[in-house]
């Protein structure tokens, strides 16, 4: 039966090409969407090709207004304990007073995610590190609660957690006795969202006065705003790189 | 450089009351062993679906190793597979209580503490994490 040679069926050669080009074109396609979108698989670590950063208007942020603060208590279940001079804080409205001009400004106070953060420098354990995209984190199973870091940080950014929970959301672990403070909504970056809640509160309120993205895409919002217009990062005479900039301060 | 000589040894009065003590010994351990058998083997939930990530025997010896490095390589490279998870162990693992809600882990019927409190381990995992799952929010759509 073998010995018989069977003729090359051409309609049959042609098909089968046809579907392999085809499979290797999508192939390449969906590689190139990914690529385009900044997507990471779940096992993918996080690399310093991306850096994500933050975008602030300040002449947009309007007073009276802390849509923001809300949205990031909400997402990251950070409850008033009824003593506000304990409760943790992610982020803050500040109010800025020129005495001469007497022109005030309000903008959101946030960790300015420092390349060359001092929380790092200072942290006797390793539990505060910046993660390889510009995240600068606490490691809470590392975290020992020195409070070093508060004390460092130029922006007074950190808060240190008190009393003991048990009602946090899965996605944000909070223990009593470890500093925690804004973490990018590290993990909607996780899963591939290019927005964090304090932005999206910011744009439902209609003051579009947040910006997040990844500063070193060219082609993300962010990066065209940052190179095509002027932008301030607070007490940059320290050099710290920040990854959270402003405008119309 | 040291002899070593072979000696017939004898059986001495100390020699004989410590292989007394000996016996009994072991005979009361025995009577432990008997005793800790009436202690109630703890009442482990069974998890959803039909099969654990890894071999039942091998999950109850590396649990916590299989949780240790998830843990660091999510912390710190943002790597957020589920299969060694925290969260899909509760996901898995949770326990209802009488109203259909998931039991915390200050429950005796939670599932890490089930066996937790017969082995005598505290485990400070749920000092910051939430012991419970997520509840999917309710849509419109389902009943």
């Amino acid at each position: 039966m073998s010995e018989v040679e069977t003729p090359i069926n051409t309609y049959r050669r042609n098909f089968l090409t046809s579907i392999g080009a085809l499979t290797a074109s999508v192939a390449l396609g969906a590689a190139l969407v990914q690529r385009v979108a900044g997507a990471r698989a779940p096992e993918e670590a996080v690399t310093g090709k991306v850096r994500w950063g933050m975008l602030v208007n300040a002449g947009k942020c309007v007073e009276g207004c802390d849509e923001c603060v809300k949205a990031c208590d909400e997402e990251n279940g950070l409850k008033s304990s009824g003593r506000s001079e304990i409760d943790a804080q992610w982020i803050r409205k500040v109010t800025l007073k020129d005495k001469t001009t007497s022109r005030t400004t309000v903008l959101p106070m946030l960790c300015q995610h420092c390349t060359t953060a001092p929380c790092v420098d200072v942290c006797p354990t390793g539990a505060s590190f910046r993660r390889d995209d510009g995240i600068v984190l606490v490691d809470k199973h590392l975290c020992i609660g020195c409070r070093y870091c508060m004390m460092a940080c130029p922006y007074k950014a950190r808060s240190f957690i008190h009393e003991a929970h048990n009602d946090q959301k899965s996605w944000a672990p909070r223990g009593k006795g470890t500093v925690e403070s804004c973490t990018l909504c590290v993990h909607r970056v996780d899963r591939g969202e290019t927005t964090t809640a304090c932005q999206d509160a910011c744009v439902k309120a209609g003051h579009n006065a947040i910006l997040f993205g990844d500063m070193n895409d060219p082609n993300s919002e962010i990066a065209k705003h940052l190179a095509a217009e002027p932008s301030t990062q607070i007490r940059g005479n320290l050099n710290l790189n920040l990854g959270v900039r402003y405008q119309g301060i | 450089m040291l002899n070593y000589t072979a000696t017939v040894e004898e059986v001495t009065p100390s020699r004989r009351r410590g292989a007394f003590l000996c016996s009994l010994f072991m005979a009361l351990s025995m009577a432990a062993v008997v005793a800790s058998a009436d202690v109630p083997k703890p009442k482990i939930p069974k998890g959803k679906g039909e099969r654990c990530v890894e071999d039942t025997t091998v999950m109850r010896k590396n649990h916590m190793e299989f949780l240790l490095h998830q843990r660091d390589e999510t912390v710190h490279e943002g790597i957020r597979t589920k299969k060694h998870s925290l969260k899909e162990c509760l996901n898995c693992h949770a326990v209802q209580d009488e109203s259909n809600l998931p039991v915390g882990i200050d429950d005796k019927r939670h599932f890490c503490n089930s066996c937790h409190a017969y082995a005598a381990v505290s485990i400070d995992c749920f000092e910051c994490h939430q012991s419970k799952p997520d509840i999917p929010k309710v849509s419109g759509l389902s009943p």
